[in-house]
């Protein structure tokens, strides 16, 4: 319970930043956690029950990339275009998910073909170079001369506007992770992540719940890739796609936690801060050890990201969230499922 | 519909046949490692191709920047990268050895962006080329077969008939084998299966250290080197049936000729796309892998 008064209270503080003299670039750090949180919240709704996907950067990425191809093709504006985005995201999930859960693809299997959906959808961005940029990215066309409209979901130079977008569908992610948590749904789906055919025999809709599941998630990531484009006003495949993306929203909820609503938050806040920490604190220098052997600090994020990673998965595998709420409730009656 | 049968039977249609052909040699080699590991572990390691990655880079150092003959070079590059190979296995996999599979796939996970970002602190984002062309063989006037290509050929064939020898004879083979087919039993059986997983994964390591010795002479090396090997080799272990060396063989040739017909009538990221949804589609016709027997 007290779990909603963290998050309320979360959201007077995020709404007020503007007006209490935070603006520019922490404001825009701000924004960026939100709408990544709101996709690894998305992803954690499906991996909490066993379904590793590593295909989100392919959801991701048709979320972003649909609504702004029909943005400067047809001047379809996102307020249509992010729903079209949206159905067509499902209808992948769905050609996808069906016969994966249909002939029990589950643990690394569904894994792999995922990851290979991934890379489906980054090959067809770069083949598709003439009208998509290819690996150069994105841009969607300025809305008239270029400011801030409604119509174009366009808030060029004004980050207070999209704080609140970012909030709101934050906000949204939570909400339903929460109400999957509540709901008969969740049940039906940890007994099948337990035993399929056992869940099977006692009723449970085996390829319809995962399918469900499913698909809500990846309308999450893709709605998240939509705004994200919205926001940076570029967008390339290997910012919103590929392997790279997926095998980042894994990690980052993984270190957060996997089996909490505020998990993926919290993992967005660790991952992307120490980027921007380790960014800025040692920037892209070349530190010279001797003469010729010099070393390039841009390599340090992925380095102590993939070290964290590992020593998140052996040592705390509820994350930072899910271990801290062990330690405090240690009779908990509430049982939080572990993988080993 | 002519111009399409003229495409399919001119002379450049073979070559590109041959070359799929050859890029079939590669891709088998590349899986070859981990296969085997999966075959015995029972764990998929995402950072392979990063290890392959890492053996390029240190045959490029010793070759580029410290002056090392080539050969030497590659010896100690497939040495190193079986030690990198081992120290997967000793400092994570062993210890997720009970974890649920895909914790060991995440962790190998981390290990991919630790081995990217250790390359990139080294040796920066930019492209390296080791200079070194074996030309091309003409088989006529107009089919040309690069040397490199068809050595990686030559050279997976020999590794995969050493590896097929070694799993049948030896005794570590029996070994090899008998716990891919019952984990439980063979604890009980007195074999000590941490040693022979550490050793498998040193194998495995040194398997990708050779396939970084044929890469590195055709492609510049650099950190993100791995997403495009990694995936196109996760994908071909799976269509033979992980852990089915013969399959994954097989399996290797059918993607590349899919990649280079795809290639050949438009560019080559369709290629790339015709062999992963051909991926997808036969999971779900046969998800146990293409060539898998029914046992």
């Amino acid at each position: 319970m007290n779990n909603n008064y963290i998050i309320g209270l979360l959201t007077l503080i995020l709404l007020s930043l503007p007006f209490i003299g935070v603006t520019g670039y922490p404001l825009h750090i701000v924004i960026t956690i939100l709408i990544w949180s709101f996709a690894y919240t998305g992803w954690s709704i499906m991996g909490r029950f066993g379904l590793v996907s590593l295909g989100h950067g392919a959801f991701m990425a048709m979320g972003g990339y649909i609504t702004a191809l029909l943005w400067n093709y047809y001047g379809l504006t996102p307020w249509i275009g992010i729903p079209i985005a949206l159905i067509l995201t499902a209808f992948l999930a769905i050609i996808v998910g069906y016969p994966c859960f249909k002939f029990r693809i589950i643990g690394h299997y569904f894994a792999l073909v995922t990851l290979a959906l991934s890379e489906v959808v980054r090959q067809v961005i770069i083949a598709t170079r003439d009208y998509t940029g290819g690996s150069l990215g994105y841009t969607p066309e300025p809305h008239g001369e270029g400011g801030w409209s409604i119509y174009a979901l366009q808030f060029p130079d004004d980050r207070t506007a999209f704080l609140f977008i970012a909030v709101f569908i934050w906000i949204i992610g939570i909400l339903i992770w929460k109400y999957i948590d509540n709901s008969m749904s969740r049940y039906a789906l940890e007994a099948i992540s337990e035993d399929e055919d056992a869940s099977a025999a006692v009723g449970v809709k085996v390829t319809r719940e995962k399918l469900k599941i499913t698909v809500i998630s990846a309308l999450i990531t893709a709605f998240a890739g939509a705004l994200y484009c919205q926001y940076q006003m570029f967008i390339s495949p290997d910012t919103i796609g590929g392997v790279g993306i997926s095998l980042q929203i894994v990690f980052a909820v993984v270190v957060g936690g996997i089996y909490s609503a505020l998990g993926p938050t919290v993992g967005a806040i660790i991952t992307l801060l120490l980027a921007e920490i380790l960014r800025i604190s040692i920037g892209t220098a070349r530190v010279c050890v001797t003469d010729d052997f010099c070393l390039n600090a841009s390599g340090f994020p992925l380095f102590i990201y993939g070290i964290m990673l590992i020593v998140f998965i052996i040592f705390l595998p509820k994350g930072i969230v899910g271990s801290l709420m062990d330690f405090f409730k240690n009779n908990s009656s509430k049982k939080i499922k572990t993988e080993n | 519909m002519a111009e399409f049968s003229e495409a399919l039977f001119s002379i450049f249609f073979i070559e590109t046949l041959l070359n799929g052909l050859l890029l079939g040699g590669i891709l088998a080699l590349l899986s070859l490692g981990l296969n085997l590991i999966f075959g015995v572990i029972d764990v998929v390691w995402i950072c392979y191709a990063e290890i392959i990655m890492v053996g390029m880079y240190l045959i490029f150092w010793l070759n580029t920047d410290l002056g090392l003959h080539i050969i030497p070079s590659m010896f100690l590059g497939i040495l190193f990268t079986g030690f990198v190979g081992w120290l997967t296995h000793k400092l994570v996999i062993s210890k997720l050895i009970n974890a649920a599979p895909i914790n060991q796939l995440i962790a190998t996970g981390g290990l991919l962006f630790f081995f990217q970002g250790a390359a990139m602190i080294v040796f920066g984002i930019e492209f390296r080329n080791m200079g070194i062309s074996l030309g091309s063989l003409a088989l006529s006037e107009d089919i040309y077969l690069s040397w490199t290509r068809l050595l990686s050929f030559a050279i997976s064939g020999i590794i995969v008939i050493i590896l097929y020898v070694f799993l049948s004879k030896s005794y570590l083979g029996a070994a090899i084998r008998a716990i891919s087919q019952d984990r439980e039993i063979m604890t009980l059986m007195g074999v000590d299966t941490k040693k022979l997983y550490l050793m498998t994964s040193a194998i495995g390591g040194g398997l990708a250290g050779l396939a970084g010795c044929l890469l590195v002479l055709q492609y510049d090396v650099h950190p993100f080197i791995g997403l495009s090997f990694g995936p196109i080799t996760f994908i071909i272990c799976v269509m033979g049936g992980l852990g089915n060396m013969v399959g994954g063989f097989l399996a290797a040739f059918i993607f590349s000729e899919l990649i280079t017909i795809g290639g050949y009538f438009a560019e080559i990221e369709w290629g790339y796309v015709l062999a992963f949804v051909f991926f997808i589609a036969m999971m779900f016709l046969k998800p146990e892998g293409l060539f898998t027997r029914k046992s």
